[in-house]
């Protein structure tokens, strides 16, 4: 009995070092690539970089500014459609569901997810690249937009699910309908989650490269407008990093420490203001 | 407020005794289902107007199911069906509009549910969701005023609800409830989770509230029953085994089931 005990304890020992030693290992993986971005980034990280246009390939200098506003266009017109739709119908899909479309919508969803992001860009490159003639940032943002949708559906979802039964039957007691329930109590008890979902969203699509190369392609000048190629940041990450001049692959790196940095204030600033309010009691 | 429940039994009878209206609540013949599997059979009880009725019966008997229909939050489970009537001053529930319903048959729950807002915006809900015209601040005081629980709220109306005790955010529960001034109050085991000084105030409550509400409290505690109640359903496997005047079911019941139930041989 004793000798069972003592390798109970050994098992128990085992088991917790095991899933601590994959903790650690998940966490350094992100440390190393996290911190060989800033080491080779924030040297070039400079006044000049974030506000000059590139210079022609061969010359040294030159910065990527109409990259970053770029990126936050085709970001923000991104957002502005994904998660709208994207938020309501993950609000179907929780509240009001039946069994075989949520199924078949959920199912969807899930596969839309795991399509590999060039799928999507040649997609926006076929409905709306070619009829306009154009490479555009709105094909790029529409292209953005088809992955957010899904991503943003089934976070919403979740967190919606996960918000108690008895919360809902109380407002529904209450002699509020179904929508008002939903909008009043469910979607407050749970916005934090759902917030949450949607930044990391937004953060997951703004490093995408592949879906902005048939659409909104790139551009060596200020965007001329939302129907003109327009620079995004990974598209000029993609474009420096693989040129044969040194000077290119040092604003490589700082692209890619700007797009980082970008994604880290609106983390932040998204959990600061999500932090106030009260959460629910489980 | 007393706090003391020795004295309640006595003046409760007494209030049995007056030959009360039957029927501001009434089922007839009601049947529910589960999917395929049937929860209540054949339920037919009138419930007085301004008198307390208490189900009781052990685990599994249908009687929060029996109450969830009343005001038709069994809607709320996909999969079921009912069948029969359940008549509102001789009005069918199932065919009304179910917000109208809901207005007119408030519910607590077993297990407190405040919202994740202010215990103001908590009291305020049923209000607002309901169009109300008039001062919130006069009608929230007054509900939290009616479910005795005003004095020690009054200074922190805009915290969370969340930091009120379990027995306070059960008063809360009843003040929301409360506040849309319904005609029938349903219980569904409100002490449940409750220690016995936090039940006793909801019991002293509810005596206070029954001049102006109907109400019917669904029961895992005998003595809670015989406590607060007029009149008692004892339920048993979806069946209504017996319903009376609490003192017949509990001092002289009919049925064999009931007598066992209540002496404690079984449930």
């Amino acid at each position: 009995m004793t000798l069972r005990n003592r390798w109970r304890k050994i098992l128990s020992y085992l088991m917790l070092s095991l899933t601590g030693v994959c903790a650690v290992v998940a966490v350094v993986m992100l440390f190393l690539i996290l911190g060989y971005l800033v080491f080779n980034g924030w040297r070039s990280v400079d006044w000049d970089f974030l506000t000059k246009l590139p210079k022609p390939p061969g010359e040294v200098g030159g910065g990527m500014g109409n990259a970053i506003v770029g990126s936050l266009q085709i970001v923000l017109l991104a957002a502005l459609i994904g998660l709208p739709i994207g938020f309501l119908a993950g609000v179907y899909l929780a509240e009001y569901g039946g069994h075989t479309f949520a199924f078949l919508v959920r199912y969807m969803a899930d596969l839309l997810n795991g399509i590999p992001s060039i799928v999507i860009g040649i997609f926006a490159w076929t409905v709306v690249v070619v009829p306009m003639h154009h490479f555009s940032a709105l094909a790029g943002g529409l292209a953005l937009a088809v992955m957010l949708i899904p991503i943003t559906a089934r976070s919403t979802e979740q967190f919606l699910v996960s918000v108690p039964q008895t919360l809902r039957e109380g407002a529904l007691a209450l002699g509020a309908s179904q929508w008002k329930a939903i909008a009043t109590v469910v979607v407050p008890a749970a916005y934090r989650g759902i917030a949450t979902g949607m930044i990391l969203g937004v953060a997951r699509i703004a490093g995408e490269t592949a879906p902005l190369l048939f659409t909104s392609l790139n551009n060596q000048f200020w965007s001329a407008g939302w129907s003109q190629p327009t620079a995004s940041l990974p598209v000029m990450i993609y474009t420096y990093a693989t040129a044969p001049y040194p000077d290119w692959h040092r604003q490589a790196w700082a692209a890619g420490m700007v797009l980082l940095l970008l994604v880290l204030v609106a983390n932040v600033a998204a959990r600061l203001i999500l932090s106030r309010g009260i959460s629910v009691q489980r | 407020m007393t706090m003391s429940t020795a004295n309640l039994p006595s003046a409760n009878s007494a209030a049995g005794k007056t030959a009360a209206p039957l029927g501001k609540l009434k089922a007839v013949n009601l049947n529910f289902y589960y999917g395929a599997y049937q929860a209540l059979h054949g339920i037919s009880l009138a419930v007085p107007a301004n008198r307390i009725t208490a189900l009781i019966g052990p685990s599994g008997c249908g009687k929060s199911t029996f109450l969830r229909t009343l005001n038709r939050i069994s809607e709320t489970i996909r999969n079921t069906r009912v069948e029969g009537e359940v008549l509102l001053d001789d009005e069918n529930v199932l065919e009304v509009d179910v917000t109208a319903l809901r207005r007119r048959v408030g519910m607590v729950f077993q297990k407190s549910n405040p919202f994740p807002k202010s215990i103001f915006d908590n009291v305020a809900y049923g209000l607002k969701v309901n169009g109300f015209r008039g001062s919130l601040q006069e009608a929230v005081q007054h509900s939290l005023q009616r479910a005795a629980l005003w004095e020690e709220v009054k200074d922190k109306l805009h915290k969370s609800a969340y930091a009120l005790s379990g027995g306070q955010q059960q008063r809360l529960c009843i003040a929301r409830a409360l506040a849309v001034d319904p005609e029938v109050l349903l219980l569904d085991e409100p002490c449940s989770a409750l220690d016995p000084i936090a039940t006793a105030k909801i019991e002293d409550l509810l005596f206070a509230l029954k001049d102006q509400c109907t109400i019917v409290i669904v029961t895992h505690n005998m003595q809670q029953a015989a406590r607060v109640a007029d009149r008692t359903g004892f339920f048993l496997l979806g069946k209504l085994i017996e319903y009376n005047t609490t003192e017949i079911i509990f001092k002289t019941p009919a049925k064999q089931e009931t007598e066992d139930y209540i002496t404690g041989r079984f449930g």
